[in-house]
Protein backbone atom coordinates (compact mmCIF):
# COMPACT_ATOMS: atom_id res chain seq x y z
CA UNK A 1 0.00 0.00 0.00
CA UNK A 2 1.29 3.31 -0.79
CA UNK A 3 2.31 6.23 2.44
CA UNK A 4 -0.52 8.49 2.30
CA UNK A 5 0.33 11.96 3.73
CA UNK A 6 -3.14 12.20 5.57
CA UNK A 7 -5.08 8.51 4.71
CA UNK A 8 -7.48 10.66 4.41
CA UNK A 9 -10.72 8.94 1.84
CA UNK A 10 -9.96 11.88 -0.52
CA UNK A 11 -6.43 11.61 -0.57
CA UNK A 12 -7.22 7.97 -1.28
CA UNK A 13 -9.76 8.84 -4.53
CA UNK A 14 -7.52 10.91 -6.06
CA UNK A 15 -4.09 9.33 -5.36
CA UNK A 16 -5.57 6.24 -6.71
CA UNK A 17 -6.49 8.52 -9.87
CA UNK A 18 -10.37 8.46 -9.04
CA UNK A 19 -12.48 11.29 -10.47
CA UNK A 20 -12.98 13.37 -6.88
CA UNK A 21 -16.22 14.64 -6.09
CA UNK A 22 -16.62 16.32 -2.98
CA UNK A 23 -19.61 18.41 -1.24
CA UNK A 24 -19.87 21.26 1.28
CA UNK A 25 -21.80 21.44 4.44
CA UNK A 26 -23.14 24.78 6.15
CA UNK A 27 -23.28 24.97 9.89
CA UNK A 28 -26.31 25.75 12.24
CA UNK A 29 -27.03 29.39 13.11
CA UNK A 30 -27.05 27.67 16.36
CA UNK A 31 -26.51 24.57 17.69
CA UNK A 32 -29.05 22.49 15.80
CA UNK A 33 -27.22 19.28 15.57
CA UNK A 34 -30.06 17.98 14.64
CA UNK A 35 -30.63 19.85 11.17
CA UNK A 36 -27.25 19.46 10.44
CA UNK A 37 -27.20 15.53 11.00
CA UNK A 38 -30.67 15.64 8.15
CA UNK A 39 -27.84 17.45 5.60
CA UNK A 40 -25.47 14.70 6.37
CA UNK A 41 -27.65 12.16 5.29
CA UNK A 42 -27.94 13.55 1.89
CA UNK A 43 -24.29 13.94 1.66
CA UNK A 44 -23.48 10.35 2.63
CA UNK A 45 -21.97 8.37 0.05
CA UNK A 46 -22.63 10.50 -2.43
CA UNK A 47 -19.41 13.03 -2.18
CA UNK A 48 -15.74 11.94 -1.11
CA UNK A 49 -15.76 14.39 1.65
CA UNK A 50 -17.98 17.18 3.02
CA UNK A 51 -16.68 20.91 3.41
CA UNK A 52 -17.19 22.37 6.98
CA UNK A 53 -17.77 26.19 6.61
CA UNK A 54 -15.80 28.31 8.90
CA UNK A 55 -18.04 31.71 9.78
CA UNK A 56 -18.74 31.84 5.98
CA UNK A 57 -19.71 35.43 4.80
CA UNK A 58 -18.19 36.28 7.79
CA UNK A 59 -21.55 35.19 9.62
CA UNK A 60 -21.76 33.37 12.73
CA UNK A 61 -22.19 29.94 13.04
CA UNK A 62 -21.86 26.88 14.70
CA UNK A 63 -17.66 26.27 14.54
CA UNK A 64 -16.15 24.51 12.04
CA UNK A 65 -13.98 22.31 13.86
CA UNK A 66 -17.05 20.99 16.11
CA UNK A 67 -19.37 20.92 12.72
CA UNK A 68 -16.44 18.61 11.56
CA UNK A 69 -16.09 16.51 14.57
CA UNK A 70 -20.07 15.86 14.55
CA UNK A 71 -19.60 14.78 10.57
CA UNK A 72 -16.97 12.33 12.00
CA UNK A 73 -19.12 11.00 14.41
CA UNK A 74 -21.79 10.24 11.80
CA UNK A 75 -19.04 8.12 9.34
CA UNK A 76 -18.46 11.24 7.04
CA UNK A 77 -15.12 12.74 5.79
CA UNK A 78 -15.18 16.55 6.65
CA UNK A 79 -13.03 18.96 5.06
CA UNK A 80 -12.32 21.31 7.89
CA UNK A 81 -12.33 24.94 6.46
CA UNK A 82 -10.45 27.40 8.75
CA UNK A 83 -10.37 31.13 7.92
CA UNK A 84 -7.21 33.42 8.94
CA UNK A 85 -10.13 36.17 9.90
CA UNK A 86 -11.04 34.92 13.38
CA UNK A 87 -7.86 33.44 14.76
CA UNK A 88 -4.26 34.28 15.21
CA UNK A 89 -1.32 31.37 14.96
CA UNK A 90 -1.79 30.05 18.40
CA UNK A 91 -5.47 29.48 17.73
CA UNK A 92 -4.76 28.16 14.97
CA UNK A 93 -2.59 25.40 15.33
CA UNK A 94 -4.33 24.44 18.66
CA UNK A 95 -7.70 23.82 16.41
CA UNK A 96 -5.63 22.09 14.20
CA UNK A 97 -4.23 20.01 16.71
CA UNK A 98 -7.47 19.28 18.17
CA UNK A 99 -9.47 18.61 14.66
CA UNK A 100 -6.87 15.78 14.21
CA UNK A 101 -7.39 14.87 17.40
CA UNK A 102 -11.61 14.47 16.74
CA UNK A 103 -10.53 12.15 13.76
CA UNK A 104 -10.23 15.35 10.87
CA UNK A 105 -7.78 14.23 7.82
CA UNK A 106 -8.65 17.11 5.27
CA UNK A 107 -8.51 21.13 5.57
CA UNK A 108 -9.14 23.71 3.95
CA UNK A 109 -6.47 27.23 4.27
CA UNK A 110 -8.54 30.39 3.44
CA UNK A 111 -8.13 34.28 4.13
CA UNK A 112 -11.95 34.30 5.16
CA UNK A 113 -14.51 36.97 3.86
CA UNK A 114 -13.89 40.27 5.58
CA UNK A 115 -16.15 41.02 8.48
CA UNK A 116 -17.51 43.67 7.24
CA UNK A 117 -20.06 41.53 4.69
CA UNK A 118 -21.09 39.71 7.65
CA UNK A 119 -23.36 40.23 10.89
CA UNK A 120 -20.70 41.47 13.12
CA UNK A 121 -19.05 44.31 10.93
CA UNK A 122 -18.34 45.82 14.46
CA UNK A 123 -15.71 43.37 14.79
CA UNK A 124 -12.04 43.23 15.09
CA UNK A 125 -10.23 40.99 12.28
CA UNK A 126 -7.00 38.73 13.09
CA UNK A 127 -4.96 38.32 9.93
CA UNK A 128 -2.17 37.18 11.55
CA UNK A 129 -1.20 34.87 9.33
CA UNK A 130 -2.43 34.85 5.71
CA UNK A 131 -4.10 31.78 3.41
CA UNK A 132 -0.73 30.91 1.91
CA UNK A 133 1.19 30.97 5.50
CA UNK A 134 -1.72 29.04 6.79
CA UNK A 135 -1.08 26.00 4.38
CA UNK A 136 3.01 26.43 4.81
CA UNK A 137 2.09 26.21 8.78
CA UNK A 138 0.18 22.97 8.26
CA UNK A 139 2.51 21.54 6.19
CA UNK A 140 5.25 22.16 9.00
CA UNK A 141 3.12 21.24 11.33
CA UNK A 142 2.45 17.37 9.39
CA UNK A 143 5.71 16.91 7.66
CA UNK A 144 8.07 18.53 9.90
CA UNK A 145 6.21 17.57 13.59
CA UNK A 146 6.93 20.85 14.16
CA UNK A 147 5.43 23.90 15.82
CA UNK A 148 5.63 27.50 14.01
CA UNK A 149 8.62 28.23 16.52
CA UNK A 150 10.26 24.73 15.71
CA UNK A 151 9.22 23.38 18.88
CA UNK A 152 8.38 19.43 18.26
CA UNK A 153 4.65 18.10 18.12
CA UNK A 154 3.85 15.06 20.58
CA UNK A 155 1.72 13.32 17.41
CA UNK A 156 2.20 15.58 14.29
CA UNK A 157 -1.64 16.21 12.93
CA UNK A 158 -1.47 14.74 9.08
CA UNK A 159 -3.77 16.31 7.00
CA UNK A 160 -4.48 16.63 3.49
CA UNK A 161 -4.20 19.96 3.03
CA UNK A 162 -6.58 21.97 0.79
CA UNK A 163 -6.58 25.43 -0.74
CA UNK A 164 -8.81 27.89 -2.28
CA UNK A 165 -8.34 29.39 -5.79
CA UNK A 166 -10.25 31.65 -8.20
CA UNK A 167 -9.31 32.30 -11.33
CA UNK A 168 -12.25 34.71 -11.91
CA UNK A 169 -10.50 37.74 -9.42
CA UNK A 170 -8.50 40.21 -10.77
CA UNK A 171 -5.67 40.96 -11.96
CA UNK A 172 -6.73 37.66 -13.94
CA UNK A 173 -2.98 37.70 -15.14
CA UNK A 174 -1.86 36.89 -11.85
CA UNK A 175 -3.91 34.28 -11.09
CA UNK A 176 -2.14 31.21 -12.09
CA UNK A 177 0.97 32.43 -10.06
CA UNK A 178 -0.72 32.98 -6.74
CA UNK A 179 -2.28 29.58 -7.55
CA UNK A 180 1.60 27.98 -8.19
CA UNK A 181 2.71 30.08 -4.92
CA UNK A 182 -0.02 27.99 -2.85
CA UNK A 183 0.96 24.75 -4.36
CA UNK A 184 4.94 25.64 -3.44
CA UNK A 185 3.64 26.14 -0.23
CA UNK A 186 2.31 22.81 0.36
CA UNK A 187 -1.18 22.56 -0.69
CA UNK A 188 -1.71 18.86 -2.21
CA UNK A 189 -5.49 19.89 -3.29
CA UNK A 190 -7.32 23.35 -4.60
CA UNK A 191 -11.05 23.45 -4.79
CA UNK A 192 -12.15 26.74 -7.00
CA UNK A 193 -14.12 29.30 -6.60
CA UNK A 194 -17.90 28.73 -8.46
CA UNK A 195 -17.25 28.14 -11.81
CA UNK A 196 -19.84 29.70 -14.19
CA UNK A 197 -17.69 31.16 -16.81
CA UNK A 198 -17.11 28.41 -18.83
CA UNK A 199 -14.73 30.48 -21.34
CA UNK A 200 -12.62 31.66 -19.04
CA UNK A 201 -12.17 28.63 -16.71
CA UNK A 202 -10.80 26.89 -19.74
CA UNK A 203 -8.42 29.48 -20.68
CA UNK A 204 -7.27 29.41 -16.92
CA UNK A 205 -6.96 25.28 -17.09
CA UNK A 206 -4.99 25.79 -19.90
CA UNK A 207 -2.26 28.12 -18.16
CA UNK A 208 -2.45 25.25 -15.05
CA UNK A 209 -1.63 22.84 -17.22
CA UNK A 210 1.09 24.75 -19.11
CA UNK A 211 3.08 25.15 -16.00
CA UNK A 212 2.67 21.69 -15.05
CA UNK A 213 0.46 22.67 -11.59
CA UNK A 214 -2.33 19.67 -12.46
CA UNK A 215 0.86 17.20 -11.95
CA UNK A 216 2.13 19.09 -9.02
CA UNK A 217 -1.76 19.03 -6.80
CA UNK A 218 -5.27 18.21 -7.35
CA UNK A 219 -7.11 20.60 -8.89
CA UNK A 220 -11.26 20.08 -8.09
CA UNK A 221 -13.40 22.54 -10.20
CA UNK A 222 -15.74 24.64 -7.63
CA UNK A 223 -19.65 23.91 -9.31
CA UNK A 224 -23.10 25.59 -7.63
CA UNK A 225 -25.94 24.59 -9.27
CA UNK A 226 -28.66 27.44 -9.80
CA UNK A 227 -31.46 27.70 -7.98
CA UNK A 228 -33.10 29.94 -10.55
CA UNK A 229 -32.36 33.43 -12.08
CA UNK A 230 -32.93 35.27 -9.15
CA UNK A 231 -30.21 33.80 -7.43
CA UNK A 232 -27.86 34.79 -10.40
CA UNK A 233 -28.52 37.71 -10.46
CA UNK A 234 -27.62 38.35 -6.93
CA UNK A 235 -24.78 36.15 -6.90
CA UNK A 236 -23.42 38.32 -10.35
CA UNK A 237 -24.34 41.68 -7.96
CA UNK A 238 -23.48 41.19 -4.61
CA UNK A 239 -20.90 38.04 -3.80
CA UNK A 240 -17.34 39.66 -4.58
CA UNK A 241 -15.38 37.46 -6.66
CA UNK A 242 -18.64 36.45 -8.37
CA UNK A 243 -18.30 35.60 -12.67
CA UNK A 244 -21.27 35.38 -13.90
CA UNK A 245 -21.90 35.42 -18.00
CA UNK A 246 -25.07 36.93 -18.55
CA UNK A 247 -25.77 34.31 -21.05
CA UNK A 248 -26.26 31.52 -18.08
CA UNK A 249 -28.77 34.26 -16.92
CA UNK A 250 -30.72 34.48 -19.80
CA UNK A 251 -30.75 30.68 -20.13
CA UNK A 252 -32.59 30.70 -16.64
CA UNK A 253 -34.59 33.42 -17.50
CA UNK A 254 -35.42 32.09 -20.82
CA UNK A 255 -37.53 29.14 -19.24
CA UNK A 256 -40.54 29.19 -16.91
CA UNK A 257 -39.83 30.15 -13.24
CA UNK A 258 -41.14 26.64 -11.99
CA UNK A 259 -38.29 25.11 -14.65
CA UNK A 260 -35.64 27.39 -13.40
CA UNK A 261 -34.04 24.94 -11.08
CA UNK A 262 -33.75 22.03 -13.42
CA UNK A 263 -32.09 24.35 -15.71
CA UNK A 264 -29.40 25.14 -13.21
CA UNK A 265 -29.41 21.46 -12.48
CA UNK A 266 -28.52 21.02 -16.19
CA UNK A 267 -26.16 23.70 -16.94
CA UNK A 268 -24.00 21.85 -13.36
CA UNK A 269 -24.63 18.53 -15.14
CA UNK A 270 -22.93 19.67 -18.47
CA UNK A 271 -20.19 21.39 -16.63
CA UNK A 272 -19.66 18.19 -14.56
CA UNK A 273 -19.12 16.31 -17.91
CA UNK A 274 -17.18 19.09 -19.33
CA UNK A 275 -14.66 18.68 -16.01
CA UNK A 276 -14.22 15.32 -16.65
CA UNK A 277 -12.72 15.27 -19.73
CA UNK A 278 -10.60 18.55 -19.06
CA UNK A 279 -7.37 18.19 -18.62
CA UNK A 280 -6.07 19.27 -15.34
CA UNK A 281 -9.33 19.00 -13.56
CA UNK A 282 -8.78 15.97 -11.04
CA UNK A 283 -12.65 16.29 -9.80
CA UNK A 284 -15.78 18.16 -8.85
CA UNK A 285 -16.23 20.43 -5.58
CA UNK A 286 -19.73 20.74 -5.24
CA UNK A 287 -21.33 23.64 -3.57
CA UNK A 288 -25.26 22.97 -3.48
CA UNK A 289 -25.66 26.19 -1.33
CA UNK A 290 -28.42 24.98 1.06
CA UNK A 291 -29.33 22.48 -1.28
CA UNK A 292 -27.87 19.58 0.24
CA UNK A 293 -31.14 17.48 -0.28
CA UNK A 294 -30.19 17.87 -4.43
CA UNK A 295 -26.97 16.40 -3.75
CA UNK A 296 -27.82 12.68 -4.29
CA UNK A 297 -29.74 13.55 -7.51
CA UNK A 298 -26.80 15.49 -9.26
CA UNK A 299 -24.57 12.92 -8.13
CA UNK A 300 -26.71 10.21 -9.57
CA UNK A 301 -27.61 12.26 -12.90
CA UNK A 302 -23.87 13.40 -13.08
CA UNK A 303 -22.76 9.69 -13.33
CA UNK A 304 -20.30 9.98 -10.06
CA UNK A 305 -22.03 7.20 -8.07
CA UNK A 306 -20.92 5.04 -6.73
CA UNK A 307 -18.51 6.67 -5.12
CA UNK A 308 -14.89 4.72 -4.67
CA UNK B 1 1.52 62.15 8.98
CA UNK B 2 -0.90 61.51 12.34
CA UNK B 3 -4.53 62.11 10.30
CA UNK B 4 -7.69 62.93 12.44
CA UNK B 5 -11.47 64.01 11.72
CA UNK B 6 -13.05 66.57 13.93
CA UNK B 7 -15.74 64.92 16.63
CA UNK B 8 -19.23 66.48 15.75
CA UNK B 9 -19.96 69.38 17.55
CA UNK B 10 -22.74 68.06 19.41
CA UNK B 11 -20.41 65.21 20.89
CA UNK B 12 -18.02 68.04 22.14
CA UNK B 13 -20.82 70.39 23.47
CA UNK B 14 -21.78 66.75 25.53
CA UNK B 15 -18.18 66.88 27.05
CA UNK B 16 -18.56 70.43 28.10
CA UNK B 17 -22.09 70.61 29.04
CA UNK B 18 -21.28 71.72 32.56
CA UNK B 19 -18.44 74.03 31.66
CA UNK B 20 -18.63 77.49 31.29
CA UNK B 21 -15.36 78.79 31.20
CA UNK B 22 -12.80 76.47 29.07
CA UNK B 23 -9.61 76.99 26.59
CA UNK B 24 -9.46 75.15 22.96
CA UNK B 25 -5.99 74.21 22.70
CA UNK B 26 -4.95 73.50 19.21
CA UNK B 27 -1.65 71.89 18.00
CA UNK B 28 0.58 73.45 14.73
CA UNK B 29 1.68 69.95 13.96
CA UNK B 30 -0.30 67.30 11.71
CA UNK B 31 -3.34 68.19 12.65
CA UNK B 32 -2.69 71.92 11.48
CA UNK B 33 -1.17 70.00 8.23
CA UNK B 34 -5.10 68.36 7.58
CA UNK B 35 -6.92 71.09 8.56
CA UNK B 36 -8.50 69.71 11.73
CA UNK B 37 -6.81 70.99 14.62
CA UNK B 38 -4.89 73.98 14.03
CA UNK B 39 -5.23 77.86 15.76
CA UNK B 40 -7.66 78.08 12.97
CA UNK B 41 -10.46 75.23 13.62
CA UNK B 42 -9.75 75.38 16.99
CA UNK B 43 -11.09 79.59 16.49
CA UNK B 44 -14.20 77.80 14.22
CA UNK B 45 -15.24 75.18 16.74
CA UNK B 46 -14.89 78.08 19.35
CA UNK B 47 -17.41 79.88 17.55
CA UNK B 48 -19.66 77.26 16.83
CA UNK B 49 -19.99 75.86 20.83
CA UNK B 50 -20.69 79.94 21.86
CA UNK B 51 -23.81 80.06 18.90
CA UNK B 52 -24.62 76.60 20.24
CA UNK B 53 -24.47 77.70 23.88
CA UNK B 54 -26.02 80.99 23.60
CA UNK B 55 -29.01 79.00 22.07
CA UNK B 56 -29.32 77.13 25.00
CA UNK B 57 -29.30 80.45 27.10
CA UNK B 58 -26.02 79.12 28.96
CA UNK B 59 -23.18 81.14 27.78
CA UNK B 60 -19.56 80.22 28.00
CA UNK B 61 -16.41 81.81 28.07
CA UNK B 62 -13.92 80.25 25.46
CA UNK B 63 -10.25 81.00 25.02
CA UNK B 64 -8.38 79.86 21.78
CA UNK B 65 -4.16 79.04 21.58
CA UNK B 66 -2.29 76.65 19.24
CA UNK B 67 0.50 75.04 20.32
CA UNK B 68 3.70 74.60 18.51
CA UNK B 69 3.14 70.78 19.21
CA UNK B 70 1.11 68.97 21.97
CA UNK B 71 3.33 66.05 21.84
CA UNK B 72 6.56 67.77 23.06
CA UNK B 73 6.70 68.75 26.87
CA UNK B 74 8.58 71.71 26.00
CA UNK B 75 5.27 72.92 24.66
CA UNK B 76 3.01 71.65 26.80
CA UNK B 77 4.48 73.05 29.68
CA UNK B 78 3.93 76.95 27.98
CA UNK B 79 0.16 76.25 29.54
CA UNK B 80 1.10 75.94 32.97
CA UNK B 81 0.64 79.51 33.94
CA UNK B 82 -2.86 79.62 32.48
CA UNK B 83 -4.57 76.05 32.58
CA UNK B 84 -5.68 76.53 35.77
CA UNK B 85 -7.65 79.25 34.50
CA UNK B 86 -10.50 77.19 32.55
CA UNK B 87 -12.10 73.76 33.82
CA UNK B 88 -11.68 72.32 31.21
CA UNK B 89 -9.25 72.06 27.71
CA UNK B 90 -10.29 70.55 24.74
CA UNK B 91 -7.54 69.20 22.54
CA UNK B 92 -7.18 69.25 18.88
CA UNK B 93 -4.16 67.80 18.97
CA UNK B 94 -4.46 63.75 17.70
CA UNK B 95 -4.49 60.98 20.59
CA UNK B 96 -1.17 62.05 22.07
CA UNK B 97 -1.83 65.47 22.90
CA UNK B 98 -4.41 65.30 25.41
CA UNK B 99 -2.20 62.59 27.34
CA UNK B 100 0.78 64.57 27.21
CA UNK B 101 -1.35 67.00 29.09
CA UNK B 102 -3.48 65.16 31.16
CA UNK B 103 0.10 63.74 32.35
CA UNK B 104 1.66 67.03 33.03
CA UNK B 105 -1.22 68.57 34.80
CA UNK B 106 -2.87 65.67 36.42
CA UNK B 107 -5.48 67.99 38.35
CA UNK B 108 -6.88 69.31 35.29
CA UNK B 109 -9.66 67.88 33.01
CA UNK B 110 -8.61 67.20 28.87
CA UNK B 111 -10.75 66.09 26.32
CA UNK B 112 -9.94 65.26 22.86
CA UNK B 113 -11.87 67.18 19.86
CA UNK B 114 -10.87 65.41 17.13
CA UNK B 115 -10.61 61.11 16.18
CA UNK B 116 -7.56 59.87 15.30
CA UNK B 117 -7.62 58.07 12.13
CA UNK B 118 -4.41 57.13 10.64
CA UNK B 119 -0.72 57.78 9.27
CA UNK B 120 -1.23 59.23 5.80
CA UNK B 121 -1.25 62.17 3.38
CA UNK B 122 -3.54 64.08 1.13
CA UNK B 123 -3.87 62.63 -2.12
CA UNK B 124 -5.86 65.57 -3.17
CA UNK B 125 -7.13 68.66 -1.66
CA UNK B 126 -9.68 67.54 1.24
CA UNK B 127 -8.80 63.66 1.28
CA UNK B 128 -5.99 62.04 3.43
CA UNK B 129 -5.18 58.42 3.02
CA UNK B 130 -4.07 55.60 5.03
CA UNK B 131 -0.37 54.64 4.08
CA UNK B 132 1.15 53.13 7.12
CA UNK B 133 0.23 50.96 9.99
CA UNK B 134 3.16 51.93 12.36
CA UNK B 135 3.44 47.42 12.54
CA UNK B 136 7.41 48.33 12.95
CA UNK B 137 9.13 46.16 11.05
CA UNK B 138 8.90 47.98 7.46
CA UNK B 139 9.13 45.93 3.91
CA UNK B 140 7.49 48.35 1.42
CA UNK B 141 10.91 47.35 -0.36
CA UNK B 142 9.43 44.01 -0.90
CA UNK B 143 6.16 45.11 -2.39
CA UNK B 144 6.82 47.87 -5.10
CA UNK B 145 7.03 50.22 -2.47
CA UNK B 146 3.45 49.79 -1.38
CA UNK B 147 2.33 48.79 1.95
CA UNK B 148 -0.13 45.65 2.20
CA UNK B 149 -0.14 45.60 5.77
CA UNK B 150 -1.87 49.04 6.07
CA UNK B 151 -3.95 49.11 2.85
CA UNK B 152 -4.70 45.47 2.38
CA UNK B 153 -8.21 45.09 4.28
CA UNK B 154 -6.92 41.44 5.52
CA UNK B 155 -3.03 42.77 5.26
CA UNK B 156 -2.53 39.92 2.95
CA UNK B 157 1.33 38.89 2.49
CA UNK B 158 0.38 37.11 -1.08
CA UNK B 159 -2.46 39.17 -2.70
CA UNK B 160 -4.61 39.59 -3.96
CA UNK B 161 -7.57 37.83 -2.32
CA UNK B 162 -10.50 36.35 -4.51
CA UNK B 163 -12.77 39.73 -4.08
CA UNK B 164 -10.47 42.05 -5.92
CA UNK B 165 -12.32 43.49 -8.59
CA UNK B 166 -10.92 45.77 -11.52
CA UNK B 167 -8.55 47.31 -9.16
CA UNK B 168 -11.05 47.84 -6.62
CA UNK B 169 -10.98 46.54 -3.15
CA UNK B 170 -13.95 44.12 -2.24
CA UNK B 171 -14.60 45.86 1.39
CA UNK B 172 -15.32 49.65 -0.18
CA UNK B 173 -16.05 50.59 -3.96
CA UNK B 174 -13.51 53.43 -3.27
CA UNK B 175 -10.96 51.86 -2.23
CA UNK B 176 -8.00 50.57 -4.48
CA UNK B 177 -7.10 47.08 -3.88
CA UNK B 178 -3.55 47.75 -3.34
CA UNK B 179 -2.55 43.82 -4.43
CA UNK B 180 -4.17 44.88 -7.68
CA UNK B 181 -1.63 47.89 -7.76
CA UNK B 182 1.49 45.72 -6.38
CA UNK B 183 0.77 42.73 -8.87
CA UNK B 184 0.79 45.54 -11.70
CA UNK B 185 3.65 47.00 -10.68
CA UNK B 186 6.25 43.77 -10.56
CA UNK B 187 4.10 42.65 -14.39
CA UNK B 188 5.51 46.13 -15.85
CA UNK B 189 8.82 46.04 -14.24
CA UNK B 190 9.49 42.51 -15.22
CA UNK B 191 9.87 41.87 -11.55
CA UNK B 192 6.72 39.17 -10.90
CA UNK B 193 8.94 36.49 -9.27
CA UNK B 194 9.64 38.68 -6.77
CA UNK B 195 5.66 37.75 -5.03
CA UNK B 196 6.34 33.94 -6.22
CA UNK B 197 8.16 32.71 -2.60
CA UNK B 198 5.99 32.44 0.53
CA UNK B 199 7.30 34.87 2.73
CA UNK B 200 8.85 34.54 6.24
CA UNK B 201 5.35 34.79 9.06
CA UNK B 202 5.50 38.34 10.39
CA UNK B 203 6.78 39.21 14.11
CA UNK B 204 4.15 41.13 15.62
CA UNK B 205 6.20 42.20 18.22
CA UNK B 206 6.93 45.27 16.74
CA UNK B 207 3.35 46.55 16.31
CA UNK B 208 1.08 47.08 18.93
CA UNK B 209 0.69 43.55 19.91
CA UNK B 210 3.76 43.26 21.59
CA UNK B 211 2.26 45.95 23.81
CA UNK B 212 2.90 49.79 24.17
CA UNK B 213 5.93 50.72 22.43
CA UNK B 214 8.69 52.87 23.37
CA UNK B 215 11.85 54.06 20.88
CA UNK B 216 14.74 54.48 22.87
CA UNK B 217 18.27 56.56 21.27
CA UNK B 218 20.61 55.97 23.57
CA UNK B 219 22.75 58.94 21.83
CA UNK B 220 19.97 61.26 22.44
CA UNK B 221 19.15 59.66 26.23
CA UNK B 222 23.11 60.50 27.46
CA UNK B 223 23.21 63.48 25.83
CA UNK B 224 25.90 63.05 23.58
CA UNK B 225 23.51 64.58 20.61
Amino acid sequence: MTETKSGSNLEKVLTAGHFAFTGECGPPKGANVEHLQKKFQYLKGNVDCVNMTDNQTAVVRMSSLAGSALMVSQGLEPNFQMVCRDRNRLAMMSDILGAYALGVRNMLCLSGDHQTFGNHPEAKNVHDIDSMQLIAMVKKMRDEGKFLNGEEIDVPPKMFIGAACNPFADPYEFRVHRLATKIAAGADFIQTQCIFNMDKFRDFMKQVVDMGLHERCYILAGVTPMKNAGMANFMSKYVPGMDIPDSLIKRLKGVDKRDQAEEGILFALEQIAEFKEMEGVAGVHLMAIEWEHKVPEIAERAGVLPRP
Amino acid sequence: MIVADRKSLDEILGMVADKDKILILGCKGCVTVCNVGGLKEAEILAASIKIARKKEGTDIEIDTQALERQCDNEYVSQIKDSVADYQAVVSMACGVGPQFLSEMYPDHVFYPAVNTTFFGGAVQHGVWEERCAGCGTCGIHLFGGLCPIARCAKSLLHGPCGGSSNGICEVHKDTACIWDAIVKKKMETGHLEDLAAVKPFKDWRTARDGGPRRSIREELVKGNI
